[in-house]
């Protein structure tokens, strides 16, 4: 009971004085738009290791991940949080695209039912986050009904959302669509590949707790 | 191959569930038709829709393609914003039109926001022009609000 209520002093003062919040914070998007990149640039910046394997075939995160005690610095502020990688969020999944990229047809069905588990999955957790990177890919079109159903939950939900418009390295992406998409959030344009813009992103993520 | 399109006007699943708005909206899309709804389905029924595609997804079954249109969506204007939030408190979600169909059929849907483009199977581009349905929409969206206030 004393050492609870120590626990509990402490806790106390250290947030009150090193302004050092802890929370969770998802990564959210439809697939193949780098959230895992990301995921692996923030941990790689802070923890010096990668978290999850990334591929050129849609779905290669099919289950949730998350890395504990991310603490992330700027000038004075310090912020300490739990980073949740969810399974990229669609309303299909064929598992004959999978084999067109050439994986076997058994290997291609396996695929498709775990990812139709990990889209369930990332959606049931929705509830569970304090705030929300929504990763989008600068080079599609930023309206599409998955990217309006994900900002539309959250905004029902009360968590605040930072959008980010990854891959700007490519010549495509063009991050003015994806502002007049959502023109009542922060748009951050980045590329998690090549590390641009990685700053803005974790100010971007101090305004957002803040 | 052919294209069926179903109409179905809110006061069909005005007074569901959402799991039987959920259930409607699904089974014409298992059965290869493509859904035009009038009006949208709630925030949460929309996740929830994704969701109940997922738990039925097998070999035949791939997914849906979905898209939403409605009025003030594309406005930063607060006024407009505001004008249609109340109109939707007053007549729930019969503005704007949704658009649904089975993924075997419908490879892809372009949107701008006030134009939907479905790409079907065959390659064959199918144009909807909504600009005209959605003004016969609002008509109706109107007329229903108007009834409500003379109650």
């Amino acid at each position: 009971m004393i050492d609870a209520i120590k626990k509990f002093i402490n806790s106390f003062f250290m947030d009150l004085f090193q302004n050092k919040k802890h929370i969770k914070l998802g990564l959210y998007g439809p697939p193949n738009g780098g959230k895992t990149t990301l995921a692996n640039k923030i941990c790689k910046d802070w923890l010096g290791e990668t978290m999850g394997k990334v591929s050129s075939i849609a779905h290669e995160t099919r289950e949730i991940q998350i890395k504990e005690q991310i603490n992330i610095k700027s000038g004075r502020k310090e912020l300490s949080f739990n980073l949740v990688d969810t399974p990229g969020i669609a309303t299909k999944i064929d598992f004959e695209e999978f084999m067109k990229k050439g994986l076997g047809e058994k290997d291609a069905k396996k695929r498709a039912k775990e990812a139709t588990k990990g889209v369930i999955d990332a959606i049931k957790w929705l509830d569970d986050m304090d705030c929300v990177i929504v990763v989008l890919d600068a080079t599609k079109d930023p309206y599409s009904q998955v990217n309006i159903t994900i900002i539309g939950n959250l905004e029902a939900r009360d968590i605040p959302v930072l959008i980010v418009a990854n891959k700007i390295d490519l010549r495509k992406s063009d991050i003015k669509k994806v502002q007049a998409a959502f023109p009542q959030y922060t748009v951050v344009g980045i590329s998690a590949k090549k590390g641009t813009n990685i700053d803005k992103l974790y100010e971007g993520v101090f305004d957002l707790v803040a | 191959m052919g294209v069926t399109l179903q109409f179905i006007p809110y006061t069909e699943i005005e007074d569901l569930s959402s799991l039987g708005r959920i259930r409607k909206l699904l089974t014409i899309a298992k059965n290869n038709k493509i859904v035009l709804l009038e009006g949208r389905l709630r925030k949460e029924e929309e996740v929830e829709l994704i969701k109940t595609t997922m738990e039925e997804i097998n070999d035949d079954f791939r997914g849906i393609e979905m898209a939403v249109i409605y009025p003030g969506e594309d406005t930063e204007d607060m006024l407009k914003k505001l004008k249609f939030g109340f109109i939707n408190i007053l007549i729930g979600n019969r503005l704007g039109i949704t658009i649904l169909g089975p993924a075997s059929i419908v490879k892809e849907i372009k949107k701008d926001p006030k134009r939907i483009q479905l790409v079907t199977e065959d390659d064959g581009t199918t144009k909807v022009h909504l600009k005209e349905k959605q003004k016969r929409n609002n008509h109706s969206a109107n007329k229903a609000k108007n009834s409500k206030k003379r109650r």
